[in-house]
C-alpha cells in the first residue's frame, strides 16, 4: 500500500488521484503505523512552510517522516520542507537535504508559475526522461543546488528541480499534473 | 526555458460546455470531461472551467463535476463562476480543482482575494478581469460584462497583486467573441505592470493571433475557447506553428 502523508497542505487529493490514474491504491493517513507499514510514502504539499512545518510537528509526523526507511517521494513543499531551512517565515525544515530554500529574487515573474525544462538530470526517478521535456512548476520559493541535486531547472537561476539521498526522493515539480512526462516519473518513484 | 501557455476554455453550462458570443447566444459545444481529456493529450498547458450558471444550488453539481474532471485530467485546471467566499474554494479545491478564479466577488469584496491567498496560497488565486475600452480609458466590468466599475483596468491589476493573487486572467471584451485577436495594448500594458503571470483572452481567431500577443506582450499564457471546440484551431498544430515562429512552447 502507498501511502500519502496527511496534514495541513493542499494538493493531497491530486496526487492521489494521479497514482489511481497510474493503476495504484494509495490511503491518505496521518497514521504513524499506517506510515512505517506502507511501501512508499508520498510526502506532498502546497501551501506556507512554517504553518507546515508547525502542523508536522503537533502531529509528531516530523520524527515519523525521518525514521521512514522505504522510498519516500517529497513534491513541492514537500520537497522543500525536506530542506534544512526555508526563508519562507524563517522556518527551520526537516534536514534530510543540506540545502537551503530561498526566495525567487523579484527580476521576473514570481511565482515561476507553468512548465519548464531541465537543465541536468540523473538518477531513478527520471529513467526514460529526457532533459528537453517539460513538468509543471508552481513555486515562489527555490531550493539551492546541493550535493543532493538529482536535476536542475533554470528560472531567474539555477535550482534543484529534484533532489534524492538514500531513500529520499523529492521534486520541486508536480508530477501528478506534468501530463505524460509526470506519469513517467511518478511510475518510476511507484516501481522502485 | 519556461514556456508561454495555452489555455482552453471551457464555459460550462448544465453541465454541458458552452461558448457565448460577446457574452450572449449560447452555442452547445460538448461534454467537458471529454474535452478536458482530449485537450490533455493534445498538448493543453492549463484548463480553465468557469460555470456561467453558478447558482447556490449548481454550486454542489459543480463540485462533482470537478472531481471527475480531476480523476481524469494529468495537467492542472483552474475553476471559476460565482466564487464568494471561503467555503465555496474549500469545496472546489477540496473536489481537485488546482486554482479558482475569481471575478466580480473579488471587485466588490478585494480582502476576499486575501482571504483566499492566506488559506489556500496565492498559486490557487486567479483574479479574472474583465475590461472595456470606452472613453479613451480601459474599464473594468463585473457581472458578466453587463455592469461597469469604476475601475481603471491597470490599478485593479495591481491592486490585485498585491492583495495575493497568483495570478490575472485579463479579456478584453471589446475582443471577445469577435475573432479579430487579442487587444494587445491592454495585455501588453497589465503584464508589464505587475509581477504576477497575466493570461491573456478575448479574440482569438487565427494561430497568428497567438503568435501576436506573445510577441507583442510579456503575458504568460493565451487562453481562448470556441476555437479549439469547434476545431478551428487544434492545439497541437497551434504548437508547432509558435514553435516555428521562434515562441517557446511546449510540444508532446
Amino acid at each position: 500500500m502507498i501511502a500519502i502523508v496527511k496534514y495541513n497542505a493542499g494538493n493531497i487529493r491530486s496526487v492521489q488521484n494521479a497514482i489511481a490514474r497510474l493503476g495504484y491504491e494509495s490511503l491518505i493517513t496521518d497514521d504513524p503505523e499506517e506510515l512505517r507499514k506502507a511501501s512508499k510514502v508520498v510526502f506532498p504539499g502546497v501551501g506556507e512552510a512554517s504553518s507546515a512545518m508547525n502542523c508536522l510537528r503537533r502531529q509528531g509526523l516530523d520524527t515519523v517522516i525521518l525514521s521512514l526507511e522505504q522510498p519516500v517521494l517529497g513534491i513541492c513543499l514537500g520537497l522543500q520542507l525536506l530542506c534544512s531551512h526555508s526563508e519562507e517565515n524563517d522556518t527551520e525544515c526537516l534536514g534530510v537535504f543540506d540545502a537551503r530554500v530561498r526566495l525567487f529574487p523579484p527580476v521576473d515573474k514570481v511565482p515561476h508559475m507553468g512548465w519548464n525544462n531541465f537543465l541536468t538530470l540523473k538518477g531513478d526517478l527520471f529513467r526514460g526522461v529526457g532533459i528537453e521535456e517539460d513538468v509543471y512548476f508552481v513555486h515562489s520559493y527555490y531550493p539551492e543546488i546541493s550535493s543532493a541535486t538529482t536535476a536542475t531547472c533554470d528560472y531567474i537561476l539555477p535550482f534543484s528541480a529534484a533532489m534524492q539521498r538514500g531513500n529520499f526522493y523529492a521534486t520541486q515539480f508536480h508530477p501528478e499534473k506534468s501530463a505524460l512526462t509526470g506519469d513517467r516519473i511518478l511510475k518510476n518513484f511507484l516501481e522502485l | 526555458m519556461l514556456k508561454r501557455r495555452i489555455i482552453p476554455c471551457l464555459d460550462i453550462k448544465n453541465g454541458r460546455t458552452v461558448k457565448g458570443i460577446n457574452f450572449v447566444n449560447l452555442r452547445d459545444a460538448g461534454d467537458p470531461v471529454e474535452l478536458a481529456a482530449e485537450y490533455a493529450a493534445q498538448g493543453a498547458d492549463e484548463l480553465v472551467f468557469l460555470d456561467i450558471t453558478a447558482t447556490i444550488e449548481r454550486r454542489k453539481t459543480l463540485a462533482a463535476l470537478v472531481e471527475r474532471i480531476a480523476g481524469k485530467i494529468n495537467i492542472p485546471f483552474t475553476v471559476g463562476g460565482g466564487i464568494e467566499s471561503v467555503g465555496d474554494v474549500s469545496l472546489l479545491i477540496g473536489a481537485g480543482a488546482d486554482k479558482i478564479t475569481i471575478n466580480s466577488s473579488a471587485v466588490r469584496n478585494p480582502g476576499l482575494i486575501s482571504e483566499i491567498a492566506s488559506e489556500f496560497g496565492s498559486q490557487c488565486v486567479v483574479v479574472a478581469i474583465d475590461t472595456r475600452f470606452a472613453d479613451n480609458e480601459w474599464i473594468v466590468y463585473v457581472d458578466g460584462g453587463r455592469t461597469p466599475t469604476n475601475l481603471f483596468t491597470r490599478d485593479w491589476a495591481r491592486k490585485a497583486e498585491e492583495l495575493g493573487a497568483g495570478e490575472i486572467l485579463l479579456t478584453s471584451m471589446n475582443s471577445d467573441g469577435t475573432r479579430d485577436g487579442f487587444s494587445i495594448t491592454v495585455t501588453s500594458d497589465v503584464s508589464s505592470i505587475v509581477n504576477i503571470p497575466v493570461i491573456a483572452s478575448g479574440g482569438a481567431g487565427t494561430l497568428e493571433h497567438f503568435r501576436d500577443v506573445f510577441w507583442n506582450s510579456s503575458c504568460s499564457a493565451a487562453l481562448a475557447a470556441s476555437v479549439f471546440h469547434f476545431g478551428e484551431i487544434g492545439i497541437r498544430d497551434l504548437k508547432e506553428y509558435l514553435k516555428k515562429e521562434g515562441i517557446a512552447v511546449r510540444t508532446c
